[in-house]
């Protein structure tokens, strides 16, 4: 799908000049190439990283977190796994079900999408370390607030 | 030892413990050797065409419209413009880095590439519609109103610090 919208996007401007095109298609397979170890290396973290945590794992430990100790445990699983959205939304439908707080919830997918240690080769290539942990960190404060914040929406935290 | 070897140097192990794995009938080995294809895969579905646009993003565009609405002159609109723009981002984190990198090679701002980094993460519309039906929308909502003027503000302070640093990109990428 995403192809056939790209293939569509190269032949109207390959119609409008032909020239510009084919050096911006150049260009492309030449960044590609250039950021093909630090892509690489990131895959193989994520595929090292599920196998230690699987649902299942996440489930446990996330679906007897309360107080500190699960906000601690919310926010680290979440920096330290990369998923698709289709399967870490349903995962939290189900601990939702389980009696996991809100709170808790919203920590976890914040700090999964916005903070990423595996994704770290990745930004570190593009913007080098130091901005890469200050994004990260600054990333993992917003989350924390995030999640108090829906906390109290919820009535889960009490000020 | 040689640079380009380096770079590649973990995928070399890895790929030594994958066949190590699968020589000598080692389970986690293969597990996640699985992973990885499965991964790998969901990758090469839409990361070279990501490369391809942004090639041609590079040629096609104009420095100056992205100067214009994104640069250090642009106004409130640019925000609207890039959280957009990550609304409509595929993939995860890792695709939103070299699109807010070929941005930030046209003359986007520091603030409005971080931010942009930031929604993609957060605001990405089919994660969003996952979100609302599996925890609910007004969980989604309240997420969303919450984390999105966080992101603004921890990107302009990003910005006012990396300029007093005089922080420039990496050249070449």
């Amino acid at each position: 799908m995403f192809y056939i919208l790209t293939s569509i996007l190269i032949i109207i401007l390959f119609f409008k000049d032909r020239q510009k095109t084919i050096i911006g298609v150049k260009k492309g397979i030449k960044k590609l190439t250039k950021n093909l170890p630090a892509f690489l290396n990131m895959i193989i973290l994520v595929s090292i990283s599920l196998y230690f945590i699987s649902d299942e794992v996440l489930v446990k430990y996330l679906g007897q977190g309360s107080g500190a100790s699960g906000f601690l445990l919310a926010s680290f699983l979440g920096s330290i796994t990369l998923m698709p959205g289709f399967i870490a939304f349903p995962l939290s439908g189900l601990l939702l079900d389980k009696g996991v707080s809100y709170t808790v919830i919203a920590l976890f997918t914040t700090t999964l999408m916005m903070v990423g240690i595996l994704t770290y080769p990745v930004e570190k290539e593009f913007f080098g370390w130091k901005v890469t942990i200050i994004r990260n960190v600054l990333s993992l404060l917003i989350a924390l607030i995030v999640s108090i914040l829906v906390g109290i929406f919820y009535n889960e935290v009490i000020i | 030892m040689n640079k380009g070897l380096k770079r590649y140097l973990l995928a070399i192990i890895f790929l030594i413990f994958i066949c190590g794995s699968f020589l000598f009938g080692y389970a986690p080995g293969k597990d996640i050797y699985f992973n990885f294809y499965d991964f790998l895969r969901t990758m090469l579905k839409f990361l070279p065409a990501v490369f391809i646009l942004i090639g041609l993003f590079d040629v096609w565009v104009d420095k100056e419209i992205i100067e214009n609405h994104l640069g250090q002159d642009s106004s409130v609109s640019a925000y609207f413009l890039v959280i957009l723009l990550a609304g409509t981002t595929v993939g995860g984190l890792y695709i939103a880095f070299p699109i807010a990198y070929a941005l930030r090679e046209k003359g986007a701002r520091l603030r409005i590439i971080f931010t942009y980094i930031g929604a993609a993460a957060i605001c990405r519309i089919p994660m969003t519609l996952f979100e609302a039906s599996f925890v609910g929308i007004k969980f989604t909502i309240i997420r969303l109103l919450t984390s999105i003027p966080l992101v603004i503000l921890t990107s302009i302070l990003l910005e006012k610090y990396l300029n007093r640093r005089d922080y420039e990109l990496k050249r070449d990428l």
